[in-house]
Formats: C-alpha cells, sequence, structure tokens
C-alpha cells in the first residue's frame, strides 16, 4: 500500500453526505413513499394519571384499521433498561400523551379528521419529583471521610440549584414507515422499518421483543437523520414499535411522522433536577468536603432516567479535586410523559449546580471565581469523585488558563463591576464513552470491508448532523493509507452492519472511531503491499470486523460506584459576558467565548460547528428555553412560544481547541459531541451574579430576573439609553 | 365579489393565514387573493396625510423614505416583525385585519391616531382606529368590506417605539409599545389588554403636568394584562412602567 495519501484527519474535508445535503438530493423520512402505503395516527391519553374506561370511534369506519394493545404478538414494553413502558397503553395512564391506539389510513386528511373519543377513570396525578411514591433509581458515591472533611473546614457553603425541562428540538422532527417483510436472507416475513433515529440496534432490539420475532426477521435501517440530540435515542424504538404493529396487522407499508406539536407533547425532554451543595472549604479556598444531594424528575416512566442519573452524578462533584465527597441521587416517577437523553445527559444538571456553587464560594470567600478554581481544579495524577486517577491528557488548568488570558477575564470583571452588564465563568469536564462497565457489556463491534479503490465502512453508527460518516472515513483512511474519497460508508441498516452501539455519549468517535482504527491497521498489514484492487482479484473479499477492548488497567465497579468512570474525558472552560436590560430583565449574551480541550480534533471545522452549535442549545438552555407545563401536558409546544434562541441572540463566538491526546483514542481524540452544553448555563448565571441578579435557577427568563431584581428601575430616574434600549 | 359570493376570506401575504391553516383553527374554506393588487401598496401623502396602502409589506415601510421621515416608528415596528422572509410576504392590513392584541404595528397606529379606510361594493369608509376593534380579535370591518389604506396625519412629538418578545426576531409581543412624547403626549399598548389600548387618562395627565411616577400609576390602571404561557400579568405591568418611563425621556442628554 502506498503512504502518499495525503493525510485526512486533522484536515477540514468535505462531508461525505454534504452534496446531497445542500442540493435538495438527500431524502428523509417524510421524503420516502412505497407502493400501498398507509398513514398512521397515534391516539393520545389527555389526562396525566387515571385508567382508560372506554374507547369510542365515531362516524364512519370505512378504510380505517384500528391498532391497539391487544394486536401485540410479543411483549407490549418498549425494551430498553427497565420494562415498565408499555408500547400501547392497556388500562392505566402515566402521563398526558401516552400512545393507546393507531388509527391507519391511505388519506392523511381522514386520519387527521378521525374522531376517537376516550372515557377515563382519573386519578390524583404527582408533578413533584421530591414527594414521587416511585424512584426509578438511586446512586451513591462516597470518597473519604465526609465527616473528616467537614471538620478541616473554616466555611460551610450551602446552595439548592434548579434546572428546568429542555427541548432537543431536531429540525426534522420524529418519523418512521415500516415495512411488512424483511429481506435479509431472504427470511420470509418478518418487518423492516426505516427512520429517523439514533440507534438502530435499540431500535431492533425493541421490535424484537414487541413482535416475538427472531432478531433475523427484524431489519432497521437509519434514514438521513435531520439532527437528534439524544431526542432519537429512545422515542424511535416507541414509533417504530406503532409502525410496525400497523404494517404487520395490514399487511401493508404504513408511515407515521410527527408534526412539531406532537413531536413536542410527546417525545423525551432533558430532566429537570434540583440539587443540593453543601461544601466545606477552607479560608484560603481549598474544597475540603463536597456533600451533594440530586433529585431527576424522570417523567411516567425509567426510560433512559437510571444512566441519565448516573452521568449526572458522577459529574456533579465538577472538575475538582476534593478528598472527602459524598453524592446521593435519585430519579424518580412524575405523572409527565417520560425524559430521557438530551446532549451531556444528567451532566449539564449537576455541573450547572456545581459551577454557580463555585462562584457562591469564591464570592462567600473574597476571592476571585479564577482563583478558587485554580486552587481545586483537578490535575493529572488527581482521582475523582469515583477515585479515578486522571492521566495526563487531564487538562481543567489548562483550559481554565487559556480562557482567562483570551478574554482578559480579571480585567473585564472590574470593568463591568457596578454597570448592567456581568462575566462569568464556567469549568467543567464530560466523559467520552459509556459510563463504567458499560462499554464493556456493549462489546461493540465494527467492520471494513475491502473495495476496489480503498475500503467501505461498516457500522451501526449513524450520522445525524454531526459528522459521522466524515470523521469515521478519515480515522480509517489515514489508517489504511488511503485517500480519504476512497473510503465510503454503508448505511446504518442493521441487516448488513454489526452493533457498534448507539450514537450517543459522545462515544463514536472515541470508541468506535478506534475500534475502526484497528481493523484499518489490520487490513493495511494484510495487504501488504498490494493495492486493494490487487488484492481482491488474489485473494477475493476482505472483511475485517473488530470488538471494543477495555483499555489496560481500566477498572470499574458497579457495586459501590468506585472506579474509572470513563476511558477519558474533555475538558472546558467557558466565559459569557451578559448585559441586563434594565427596563425589560431580557437577558442577552453578548460574548462569548470557549476553550475545549478535546483530544484531537479529527475535522477541526466540525468539532468547532458541534462547539459553537453545543454552546448555541447551552445559552438558550440558560436563557431563553422554558417548556411551560400545564396539568402535565406541554402548554407551549409549538416554535412560536418555545423559544429557541435564532442567529441574533447567539453572541459572537471565540472557539479554542486545545489537544491533549487520549492513548486510546483514534488520533489520540476523545469525545466532543456533548461537552459543550456542559458550560454556558453556570457561565451565564455567574455572569449574573456578577451584574447583580441572584438567580439559583434556569432559565433566566425575563420574568424570572424581574423577582430577583429588589431595585425597581422605575424608581430611579431613567439614564441615557442605549442605542439597544429604544428604537427611533 | 365580496358581496356577491360572499363569505370570502381575504388573502393577503397569508402569513397568518397559513398559520391558521396548519393549526386546523381556520375553518373557512373559500378565500379571495388581494396579493396582485398593487393599487393597494401605494404609500403617499394625500391631502397633506400620510396614506399607506393595505397591501404594503413591513419590508415596504421599512424601505420607504416616506414612513421614515412621517411616521419613523411604524418602519420600527415594522423592522422587528418576524424575520426577513415574514417581512417581504406580512403586511399591514393584515397585521390590523387579524386584530391579535400583541400585533405590532396596532400601537403604533394608535398612538398616531391612523384613519383604517374601508371599501365595500358600495361605498368607503373612513374609521378612527381608537374604535376599530370593538373587543379580542373583533373588528367593525363587515365580510363585505375590505381595508384598502391607512391615513395618518402629520405628527407632532418624537416618536418612539419599544417591543419586548424575549428574543432577537420571530417573537410575539410580550409587552409593545408606542409613544409620542411632547406637549400631548400619546401612549398605546399592546399584549396587555383584549386589543390595543390607548391611555388617555394617562396622556392626560402627562399633558396636565402630571409627573412619571403618576403617569405609571394611571397607565397601570388603564391596562389589563393577564398570565398565559409566554409571560405573566406581573411582569407586564413592570416593564409597561418601565417603558413608558424610558419612552418619555428624552433620547439624550
Ligand atoms: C413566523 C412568523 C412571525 C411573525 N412575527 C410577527 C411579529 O413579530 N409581529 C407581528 O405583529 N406579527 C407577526 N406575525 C404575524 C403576521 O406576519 C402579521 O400579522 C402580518 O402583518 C399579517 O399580514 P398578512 O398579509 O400575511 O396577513 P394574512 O395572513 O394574509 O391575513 C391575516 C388576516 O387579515 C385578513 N386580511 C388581510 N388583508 C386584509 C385586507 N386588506 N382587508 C381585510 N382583511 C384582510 C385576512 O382575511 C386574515 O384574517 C408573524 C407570523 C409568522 C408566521
Amino acid at each position: 500500500m502506498s503512504s502518499r495519501a495525503r493525510k485526512a484527519v486533522g484536515r477540514n474535508v468535505l462531508r461525505k453526505e454534504g452534496h446531497d445535503k445542500v442540493t435538495g438530493a438527500a431524502r428523509y423520512i417524510d421524503d420516502l413513499t412505497f407502493p400501498g402505503l398507509l398513514h398512521a395516527r397515534t391516539i393520545r391519553s389527555t389526562i396525566p394519571a387515571g385508567e382508560i374506561v372506554k374507547v369510542r370511534f365515531k362516524g364512519d369506519r370505512a378504510g380505517f384499521t384500528l391498532v391497539d394493545h391487544h394486536d401485540i404478538p410479543g411483549r407490549n414494553i418498549v425494551a430498553l433498561i427497565d420494562e415498565d413502558q408499555p408500547c400501547l397503553a392497556e388500562r392505566k395512564i402515566r402521563h398526558v400523551a401516552e400512545p393507546i391506539l393507531l388509527l391507519v389510513h391511505e388519506d392523511r386528511e381522514k386520519l387527521r379528521a378521525a374522531d376517537v373519543q376516550i372515557e377515563y377513570r382519573p386519578s390524583t396525578p404527582n408533578y413533584d419529583p421530591e414527594r414521587s411514591a416511585i424512584t426509578f433509581k438511586k446512586i451513591a458515591i462516597d470518597k473519604g471521610d465526609l465527616d473528616a472533611g467537614f471538620a478541616a473546614a473554616d466555611v460551610i457553603v450551602e446552595g439548592e440549584y434548579r434546572t428546568g425541562l429542555q427541548e432537543q428540538l431536531y429540525i426534522e422532527t420524529n418519523g418512521v414507515i415500516a415495512v411488512p417483510g424483511s429481506s435479509v436472507a431472504g427470511a420470509a416475513g418478518g418487518i423492516t422499518v426505516y427512520g429517523s433515529m439514533q440507534c438502530p440496534y435499540y431500535v431492533h432490539r425493541a421490535l424484537v421483543i414487541l413482535l416475538g420475532l427472531p432478531a433475523g426477521k427484524v431489519r432497521v435501517i437509519q434514514t438521513e437523520t435531520g439532527g437528534g440530540f439524544g431526542g432519537k435515542e429512545e422515542y424511535p424504538s416507541m414509533m417504530a414499535g406503532h409502525a410496525a404493529l400497523a404494517a404487520l396487522k395490514t399487511g401493508r407499508p404504513v408511515k407515521l411522522v410527527y408534526d412539531r406539536v406532537e413531536d413536542m407533547l410527546a417525545t423525551t425532554k432533558r430532566h429537570p433536577s434540583i440539587v443540593r451543595h453543601r461544601t466545606g472549604v477552607t479560608r484560603d479556598g481549598r474544597l475540603t468536603a463536597i456533600d451533594i444531594d440530586a433529585v431527576l424528575d424522570g417523567g411516567a416512566y425509567a426510560t433512559l432516567s437510571a444512566v441519565v442519573l448516573s452521568r449526572g452524578m458522577i459529574h456533579a462533584a465538577g472538575p475538582y479535586r476534593c478528598d472527602h465527597i459524598r453524592i446521593r441521587g435519585r430519579a424518580t416517577m412524575t405523572n409527565t410523559p417520560p425524559n430521557g437523553a438530551f446532549r451531556g445527559f444528567g451532566a449539564p444538571q449537576t455541573q450547572f449546580a456545581a459551577e454557580v456553587h463555585m462562584d457562591r464560594i469564591a464570592e462567600r470567600l473574597g476571592l476571585d471565581p479564577v482563583r478558587v478554581r485554580e486552587i481545586n481544579a483537578l490535575r493529572p495524577g488527581d482521582t475523582t469523585a469515583t477515585g479515578q486517577r486522571l492521566g495526563k491528557d487531564s487538562s481543567a488548568l489548562q483550559v481554565l488558563r487559556e480562557a482567562v488570558t483570551r478574554t482578559g477575564f480579571r480585567k473585564r470583571r472590574r470593568a463591568l463591576a457596578g454597570t448592567n452588564r456581568g462575566i462569568g465563568l464556567s469549568l467543567f469536564f464530560h466523559g467520552s464513552g459509556f459510563t463504567g462497565a458499560g462499554e464493556v457489556k456493549l462489546a461493540a463491534k465494527a467492520s471494513l470491508a475491502l473495495t476496489h479503490k480503498g475500503a467501505r465502512i461498516h457500522v451501526a453508527s449513524t450520522e445525524i448532523g454531526q459528522g459521522t460518516r466524515t470523521m469515521l472515513a478519515q480515522i480509517v483512511a489515514d489508517a489504511l493509507g488511503v485517500r480519504y474519497d476512497d473510503v465510503d460508508v454503508n448505511a446504518a441498516d442493521t441487516g448488513e452492519v454489526p452493533d457498534s452501539g448507539p450514537t450517543v455519549a459522545s462515544r463514536t468517535c472515541m470508541i468506535v472511531g478506534r475500534i475502526l482504527e484497528r481493523c484499518a491497521e489490520e487490513m493495511r498489514a494484510r495487504l501488504g503491499r498490494l493495492t486493494p484492487r490487487q488484492y481482491l482479484r488474489a485473494f477475493g473479499p476482505l472483511v475485517i470486523t473488530k470488538q471494543y477492548e477495555r483499555p489496560a488497567g481500566m477498572v470499574w465497579d458497579d457495586t459501590v460506584y468506585k472506579g474509572d468512570a470513563y476511558g477519558s474525558y474533555g475538558w472546558g472552560c467557558d466565559v459569557v459576558e451578559v448585559e441586563v436590560d434594565r427596563d425589560t430583565y431580557e437577558v442577552r449574551p453578548t460574548a462569548f467565548t470557549t476553550v475545549h480541550e478535546i483530544g484531537k480534533a479529527i475535522h477541526p471545522m466540525l468539532a468547532v460547528g458541534q462547539i459553537e452549535g453545543g454552546s448555541a442549545q447551552g445559552l438558550g438552555y440558560a436563557i431563553l428555553e422554558d417548556v411551560v407545563m400545564r396539568d402535565g401536558r406541554m402548554a407551549n409546544a409549538t416554535l412560536t412560544n418555545y423559544i429557541i434562541p435564532t442567529s441574533l441572540d447567539t453572541p459572537p463566538m471565540q472557539v479554542v481547541l486545545l489537544e491533549n491526546p487520549y492513548p486510546h483514542g483514534p488520533s489520540g481524540a476523545k469525545g466532543v459531541g456533548e461537552m459543550p452544553i456542559d458550560g454556558p448555563a453556570p457561565a451565564v448565571i455567574n455572569a449574573l451574579r456578577h451584574a447583580g441578579f441572584d438567580l439559583r435557577e434556569i432559565p433566566a427568563t425575563p420574568e424570572r430576573v424581574m423577582l430577583t431584581s429588589s431595585v425597581e428601575s422605575t424608581q430611579r430616574t431613567p439614564r441615557t439609553p442605549r442605542k439597544s434600549q429604544a428604537w427611533v | 365579489m365580496l358581496r356577491d359570493e360572499g363569505p370570502l376570506v381575504p388573502m393577503a401575504g397569508c402569513t397568518d393565514l397559513y398559520v391558521a391553516l396548519n393549526f386546523g383553527t381556520l375553518t373557512e374554506t373559500r378565500f379571495l387573493d388581494l396579493w396582485r393588487l398593487d393599487a393597494l401598496r401605494t404609500i403617499a401623502i394625500r391631502e397633506g396625510a400620510l396614506s399607506i396602502g393595505a397591501l404594503a409589506t413591513h419590508t415596504d415601510l421599512i424601505r420607504s423614505p416616506l414612513v421614515r421621515r412621517r411616521l419613523p416608528m411604524l418602519a420600527a415596528a415594522a423592522s422587528e416583525i418576524g424575520g426577513v422572509q415574514i417581512q417581504n410576504r406580512g403586511t399591514l392590513g393584515g397585521n390590523v385585519a387579524n386584530a391579535s392584541p400583541a400585533g405590532d404595528t396596532l400601537p403604533v397606529l394608535a398612538a398616531a391616531d391612523a384613519t383604517v379606510v374601508l371599501r365595500g361594493a358600495g361605498a368607503t369608509r373612513r374609521v378612527p382606529f381608537s374604535s376599530f376593534y370593538t373587543g379580542y380579535r373583533r373588528t367593525v370591518r363587515r365580510p363585505d368590506e375590505l381595508i384598502v389604506s391607512f391615513e395618518i396625519a402629520p405628527i407632532r412629538g418624537r416618536q418612539r417605539f419599544r417591543k419586548v418578545g424575549t428574543r432577537a426576531a420571530q417573537a410575539i409581543s410580550k409587552v409593545v409599545m408606542a409613544v409620542i412624547a411632547g406637549e400631548t403626549p400619546r401612549i398605546a399598548v399592546g399584549s396587555v389588554a383584549p386589543t390595543v389600548v390607548r391611555a388617555r387618562r394617562t396622556e392626560a395627565a402627562l399633558a396636565a403636568g402630571a409627573s412619571v411616577a403618576e403617569a405609571q400609576r394611571l397607565l397601570l390602571d388603564e391596562i389589563a394584562p393577564i398570565d398565559d404561557i409566554r409571560s405573566t400579568a406581573e411582569y407586564r405591568r413592570r416593564v409597561t412602567a418601565n417603558l413608558l418611563a424610558r419612552l418619555l425621556a428624552p433620547r439624550s442628554a
């Protein structure tokens, strides 16, 4: 093989699917159709808790097929972690918008007009996660001796912090098409499901259990997907089940695509949190004891709450060294639609609390926020809350110092003091890959098939806008010694690709990328001096499949929550400046700088894109995005009323990439997808505190900021307005 | 046509109509497309008054030198409506006829003492803007009438406009205010009552020399904001009071 091919890693090569997306050739689920296609509509509960008494279909039933739980040949569950969630409700209702039955018809308009009345026997709902009778999961992390830690403290600082729901708001709403028959291995019968999704094998497993079919008779194919952010991690399993039941009952292809309102009403959101901190600290700023108690609102069913909680708790103490730590967390049930995966997966909530608390500690000690972080930031060789000893690629101090220097933080802080503007920062980290023994249990596989020009990647990892195909092809191209253009990527089709695990947890690059890198290294060795074409002619097809291998020395004990929680961590520091309008209490971020240490930027432009997008989403989380729940139902389930930032609301962003290679990542890479959303919210709230507004809760809506502002601006003489304050 | 073949729903830029269609709240099925009636797009001075055709788009308003000179607060309002695409399609007539209490041009027209020119098959009527709305989303327009234009007499005083919509674009107002500051102040506020509020008592008090603080108190009596999914009554009250002070104040020292 020639090694003359220009290196692809580190270069901004063209995206694999970029041309198709830009020209409109890319086909999303709602663009697809099949002969004889029917449409489905989901009939959902309108009450938060109770029982179904009677279902009545009013009007002419001609052409309609009704599908309910009686039509389920296997088990009526959406298989994930716990088995508590039915695919179609039988009798009990635990939240608004719970699916009860499906109506199927060939005409979308008729479907929309159909009138199904459901009679209920309502019971009393609970919306308070702290008063819940059902706990989905508890986690306890203990390090050192808490009492000794508090005894060594000069000062104890306490605080309670709250975060709200957040909607993922991918551009493409959820959708699937189920087609009777799976052509895998010529199997007759069975089912094929196409859809917008992150995790084809999650869907596959859920279908096997729901339909009672052998694995070989179920095939799941991801279609071009317009964003996920975690929102297409578990819900597609539910939808695929619905469409599949309808397709099997009618013997025809069935399309199920949500409109925006239904998508927002019914699908998962970020878990709200209540986190309490009690921290012992010496007068000179050293943390001696950290005591954390956290509750996540899981919504009506367990879905992924257990693992969201797990990641949240592992990150709860922030990127700080402390010998004595106690963390207690629980995820509980409320009568609201289930909350689930969302970029960051618990870490944004707990690091919000940790970082706002850190500024309050600094304030209490009269230290500046940079100094208190410098003193306590985790360094290589330190241990985390779970006792993980950090490697050389730990960069907390480095990102902090870089961000402080780049922004002239201390000088800006003095300059803005006493105005309606403020500057704040946050220091954060994010573990890449599944938590603890997750990757070992998952045992992800990836394959590489030799082609005439180069190789074809076979993975179940999905391209959802973040650049999976491109980045994996870059890694393979370099490891194999071929041109980037000569590596292509197979569709994420369970009939053709091995289970490389879900596309979540910032694991695709670091974990799946590394498996592929190993495949490519072996392929290169096999080829020796032959070109791919020569090899194929001489020896026939070559496919190399490899499985995840745990890096030597990595240990994790799930029973006591101790050990190496993640293979590696990315590190970040955000600095944000905000301006508070004195008349309207609106918070506007005016400048944003973020430093991210991610091991190696395989594709710098994509990495920066992830960081900018994640940061913007984090600013939305901090300031604007407010899911208004009324009687267990999202009351503002429209793009008009659920406010996410527009480009005009997003400040100019300075993104700085640092690279401290992780020895077990491809070219040293760690994950980058989730980390950007950990930092903005605490940085904004810290900037607001600097501007004189003491908030402990996000989003910092104007209504909330108003309530924290003690001085009514109406009582002051209006000053000279700034340019942005009034028109004309 | 409206008379003989009615009822028909007039369609202008359709930026409100399509939203209603999409939500299934539009029950009517017969429409009359006005988009090609270029004559209704004219912006001119007629007999000393600024006359704006009902089909003038928000972009037309922003770009019109006449509007910018005579009624700059309307150009300001138009430039904060939706985003560029909406400004290119949405019309002044549509904003007024749609009769949302959050319509951004409404306080401007109210403060400007605009006249709404309505034309039916038989006749033309001129209705003062202040009597155009009769209640929440109700107007005096008859089904066989179109809004053809708005007339605004010259205005003395500083025109000020402020929209509070939480984000910088594509936002529905939580409070929207137009103020003409001067010897005879005129004040109109949107999103704080079922229809746009013209604050006559506050105006009269200010004209009689009341302090800003008194004016704020009076204004809060003239509005009736509610809690809804977008904001709270309390917020709307405090912001209304704050904005009044801000917009009455001299712009620069
Ligand atoms: C994304 C988005 C953002 C928006 N942002 C804003 C905003 O920031 N501020 C704001 O105020 N509005 C906003 N709107 C609402 C809308 O764009 C405006 O109200 C616009 O001015 C409506 O004008 P149109 O020509 O599109 O009206 P249409 O939708 O065509 O009509 C609206 C109503 O008026 C009637 N009508 C129209 N013209 C006449 C006429 N000449 N005579 C009689 N009746 C007539 C129609 O029958 C209909 O009932 C937004 C809408 C969208 C979709």
